[in-house]
């Protein structure tokens, strides 16, 4: 991008406001209208979920179970109560279906900060800052499994800020309020999707979960593209496009393959051009005789 | 040419990976001993009746908060980071509100992992903690005082707590009524703490760790194990050669107002100190 102008004004202009915050919009109503539902509860005495996002029963019959919490209290030597392993179960076939990090960008109360410290970043012209490994989080992963495993106690819950926030919300904050401003801090000015993309354990265990998910998001029109950039500069795993998007000279199909798309869906609001969608993981064929770069002779700005 | 290049890729790679172990290693460092230190519970914090060991607890816990919402009476609370225990997990604090003994103990049911151990299912029966007597200089009762709050209020009357009696040398003619603490029955709801009419409760509910000591796997108590024997374990007392009150009598023998027992008869080979003569 050589010239300033602001991200997915081109979508904006051709879809209108809405349009170009469709997938925003509902992402926003399902993180906070699950918020809701577990405050519904102490707030308005209405119990239709119980418990937090670690474990919650929903109408006094569904269990529902944060499954890398439970596997940390497996590792840590106790096998628990058959509720809880139905709802870990249960969860785990959810996100094999919808997408593993979908919890990331549909559910997580801790994203919904981490987006607005990437949308300040980019309003503010925040650049550079530090940059480590995406993997980062994958070693994380392992170390909290292993200290699980190694001192007999859950050791990651005393720092995890994503149920700390959820459970703080619900049950009372205290000073989780620091470690979420920390987060947030950092993100702003320390480490661009520092957390979300780099750091959290949670993030990296459902991209595990989801390796095989069936809901992807498909660049299907990539052909339409004319390279203007946005979809990788809103998207919090940018690397995670490229293939789909570019790879067809390669034989790559249009699929976003990679476990660590979140299925948030700004790439297709953000797209003036509507190349992106959602849809199942086998409609990945590579079109045979795509257009060689013809794309960027539709919609190239000069 | 390209040898280096992949020499130079692998070096890069390699110092990667040991940048990030190292803070990643680092982190779990901190955490690990932060976790060691949140270990132990504070001594006002009571963990829900069936909570596992400390430790076990800790690993069986995620934290949910199903026993808060299910408990009657509202007594739990999900701990905060700035609590001086496991972030997130459940306690009470005596003073501020005890346990109530629900009899179909609601927040065991509601735990989902078992923390909360489903196999207690009478309130009796659980520990949450120990009730004692910590400071006997203000304790109403020991003042000579008929206080009577914490053995009234206790759900285990008479057996938790009970007053025992014991003479007033104080006054001379009086009676104190002591209220004592069996662990056997005590199930550390915390009632007797909460109901202390004192500024600062004389009684106070600790963790079993804290309020209990525990004797050495050597030591026998002589009369348990009489009564377990049906006699005595050691050679039998002789008569003591002096008078007793008209109606007392010796433990092993009807004393010299009644018939004097057969003295014992030296045993072979037991120590002469242990026939009861040398004293």
């Amino acid at each position: 991008m050589s010239e300033t102008r602001k991200i997915g004004a081109d979508a904006l202009t051709s879809k209108g406001w809405l349009g170009a915050h469709k997938w925003l919009l509902l992402r926003r109503a399902s993180q906070l209208g699950i918020l809701a539902l577990f405050l519904l509860g102490p707030w308005a005495g209405l119990w239709l979920i119980k418990g937090n996002l670690a474990y919650s029963l929903t109408l006094a019959t569904l269990p529902l179970t944060d499954p890398y919490v439970l596997l940390q209290s497996l590792l840590a030597g106790h096998v628990p109560e058959k509720l809880a392993l139905i709802g870990a179960a249960l969860v785990t076939g959810l996100y094999v279906a919808a997408g593993g990090r979908a919890y990331c960008a549909w559910v997580c109360p801790l994203n919904m900060l981490t987006d607005l410290a990437a949308w300040l970043r980019r309003r503010l012209g925040i650049k550079g800052g530090a940059h480590f490994s995406r993997n980062t989080r994958y070693w994380i992963l392992a170390m909290t499994l292993l200290l699980a495993a190694s001192t007999g106690t859950i050791v990651w819950e005393m720092l995890n800020p994503v149920s700390m926030l959820q459970r703080g919300l619900i049950f009372g904050l205290g000073l989780a309020w620091s470690i979420v401003l920390a987060v947030f801090l950092f993100d702003l000015f320390v480490s661009p999707d520092g957390w979300c993309g780099h750091l959290c354990p949670v993030g990296a265990f459902y991209s595990l979960i989801g390796k095989a998910s069936l809901l992807r998001v498909n660049a299907m029109q990539r052909a339409a593209c004319n390279d203007c950039m946005d979809c990788f500069a809103v998207c919090p795993e940018p690397q995670v496009i490229k293939p789909a998007l570019k790879g067809h000279t390669k034989g790559i199909g249009p699929v976003i393959d990679s476990n660590n798309c979140t299925n948030c869906g700004r790439c297709i609001d953000v797209c003036s051009k509507d190349v992106f969608g959602f849809g199942s993981r086998f409609n990945n064929k590579a079109e045979v005789g795509a257009p060689q770069r013809g794309a960027t002779a539709l919609g190239n700005r000069s | 040419m390209e040898a280096t290049s992949n020499n130079q890729n692998r070096r890069q790679f390699l110092l990667d990976v040991a940048k990030t172990a190292c803070g990643v290693g680092m982190l779990g460092l901190g955490l690990g001993l932060y976790a060691r230190q949140a270990r132990a519970l504070p001594p006002a914090a009571i963990r829900p009746p069936g909570a596992l060991a400390e430790q076990d607890f800790q690993g069986a816990c995620i934290r949910c908060g199903m026993c808060v919402r299910d408990c009657p009476y509202n007594i739990l609370e999900l701990a905060r980071p700035e609590d001086d225990l496991a972030t997130g997990t459940p306690y009470f604090v005596a003073r501020d509100i005890p346990c109530e003994m629900c009899e179909d103990i609601p927040c065991v049911k509601a735990c989902p992992t078992g923390a909360l151990d489903h196999q207690l299912t009478d309130i009796n029966k659980a520990r949450m903690g120990l009730a004692a007597l910590v400071d006997q200089e203000t304790c109403l009762n020991f003042l000579g005082l008929r206080c009577d709050v914490c053995y009234r209020v206790c759900p285990v009357i008479d057996k938790a707590i009970t007053l025992e009696r014991t003479h007033n040398v104080r006054t001379t003619r009086h009676t104190m009524f002591l209220p004592t603490v069996h662990s056997e029955h005590c199930t550390g709801c915390g009632k007797c703490e909460k109901s202390c009419v004192l500024e600062v409760a004389a009684i106070k509910v600790f963790p079993i760790r804290l309020a209990k000591g525990e004797l050495g796997a050597h030591y026998l108590i002589g009369w348990e194990e009489q009564r377990k024997a049906g006699e005595s374990l050691v050679a039998p007392e002789i008569e003591h050669q002096y008078n007793l009150p008209e109606g007392y009598k010796y433990e092993q023998g009807p004393g010299l107002s009644g018939e004097a027992a057969p003295p014992a008869a030296a045993q072979p080979g037991v120590p002469k100190a242990l026939h009861g003569d040398q004293l």
